[in-house]
């Protein structure tokens, strides 16, 4: 037993476990998305950062792939962090506007811009699909090809291959070739009906009186006062 | 091109069938034949167990390796930021349509292979083209002619029109 301290709380962890799978043991909301419980850690989304560290010298750090130790100490709320995710969800949204579940993080984390340039591409790259099928289905039918900009998911010679049985699980698992759903605004990149536009807090709190604090965020801390409306 | 299995068979045993060294492997292949043809990389997969997934992953990550046949002579166009400002993309689109290929091709006659550098760290002579190691400092459009020409071999010129 490790004891690591999540959000200013002392808590017991076992050895060989990941500061997400601490944080979901104490039923902390950490958002994941090319994390599955039946596949191995990859660390790809950037989603599920948390900050580590004491005073100056924290850092952030991908939740789903770093092993915790001995007096680890974690802030899984605070505004870094609720940014980076931010940021990590406006430029998904930017590669696969077209996708429910990054639509849906938008939404739940307060994202209300996208400012980048829309690549409609319906992939991200967070991997799930080449893990599936290695892992899970035992095929490895697919993987990553070439690099940089050029990067792309498909079988060897982008052709039928023996491996693959068209067993359909890496579109099972696919976060992003999904169809969207057909909210009122579905049409622009940012969708946001589900958004919730009033904050629920009046005035900034800091991480001990948040009530809201350990069961993830509203959000209100990190909007700028103008535009809560 | 034929694909003798011994030749690959011959640099897989160099390296004990040893999966971890597949670039090596690669590369011998690679030297060989001057791509990595289709054959040689199924056989290779049997041979050091590893699926063709992880292979081709591998040999697309590097520009080292070419799963198309690679021309004689292979001109590279610099395209770093210093190149790039001063007219880069323009000579690379000069040399496109002087081969009539886009970059990462290779020409018809396996003459000449195309491709893009992301700065040769030489950017005080930009715009830089290499071709098959041979420096060309300050290159402009109207070098690219002369440069490719060359290159072509004997009977190419005198093909050539004018
Ligand atoms: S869930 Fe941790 S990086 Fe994607
Ligand atoms: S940018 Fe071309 S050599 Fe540096």
């Amino acid at each position: 037993m490790l004891t690591i301290y999540i959000n200013n709380t002392e808590v017991q962890a076992e050895e060989g476990w990941t500061i997400l799978d601490a944080a979901q043991f104490y039923g902390l909301a950490i958002p994941t998305l090319c994390h599955n419980p039946g596949l191995s850690n990859y660390g790809g989304c950037r989603l599920c950062l948390v900050e580590i560290g004491e005073g100056k010298y924290t850092k952030l750090v991908s939740s789903c792939t770093y092993p915790i130790g001995e007096g680890l100490v974690v802030h899984t709320d605070t505004k870094r962090v609720l940014e980076a995710r931010r940021m990590m969800i406006e430029l998904m949204l930017s590669t696969a506007p077209g996708s429910k579940v990054i639509q849906d993080l938008a939404s739940l984390y307060g994202v209300k811009q996208m400012r980048f340039k829309i690549r409609n591409e319906e992939c991200i790259y967070c991997g799930l699909c080449v893990r599936m099928c290695e892992e899970q289905m035992d095929a490895k039918a697919i993987g990553f090809q070439n690099r940089g900009f050029k990067r792309k998911i498909s079988t060897p010679f982008d052709e039928r291959s023996y491996e693959c049985r068209l067993c359909g699980a890496c579109m099972y698992i696919c976060p992003a070739c999904a169809l969207r759903c057909q909210g009122p605004d579905a049409d622009t990149a940012v969708c946001n009906a589900c958004l919730n536009l009033d904050p629920t807090c009046v005035e900034v709190y800091d991480e001990l009186q948040c009530w809201m604090y350990d069961a993830g965020q509203c959000g209100t801390c990190v909007k700028k006062p103008s535009d809560a409306k | 091109m034929n694909v003798e299995l011994d030749k690959v068979k011959s640099f897989v045993d160099k390296h004990a069938c040893d999966p971890s060294a597949l670039i090596a492997i690669l590369q011998d292949i690679q030297a060989e034949y001057n791509y990595l043809p289709r054959r040689a990389l199924l056989v290779l997969s049997q041979m050091i167990k590893t699926s063709m997934v992880d292979i081709i992953g591998v040999a697309t990550f590097y520009s080292a390796f070419s799963l198309e046949p690679r021309g004689e002579h292979t001109a590279t166009v610099c395209m770093g930021t210093a190149c790039h400002v001063r007219g880069g993309p323009k000579i690379l689109e000069e040399f496109e349509r002087n081969l009539g290929i886009e970059s990462g091709h290779t020409t018809e006659d396996k003459q000449f292979s195309l491709e893009t550098v992301a700065c040769l760290g030489c950017c005080a002579i930009g715009p830089v083209v290499v071709v098959d190691g041979d420096y060309h400092a300050q290159v402009s459009i109207r070098k690219v002619e002369p440069i490719l020409r060359k290159y072509q071999t004997k009977e190419k010129k005198d093909d050539a029109p004018n």
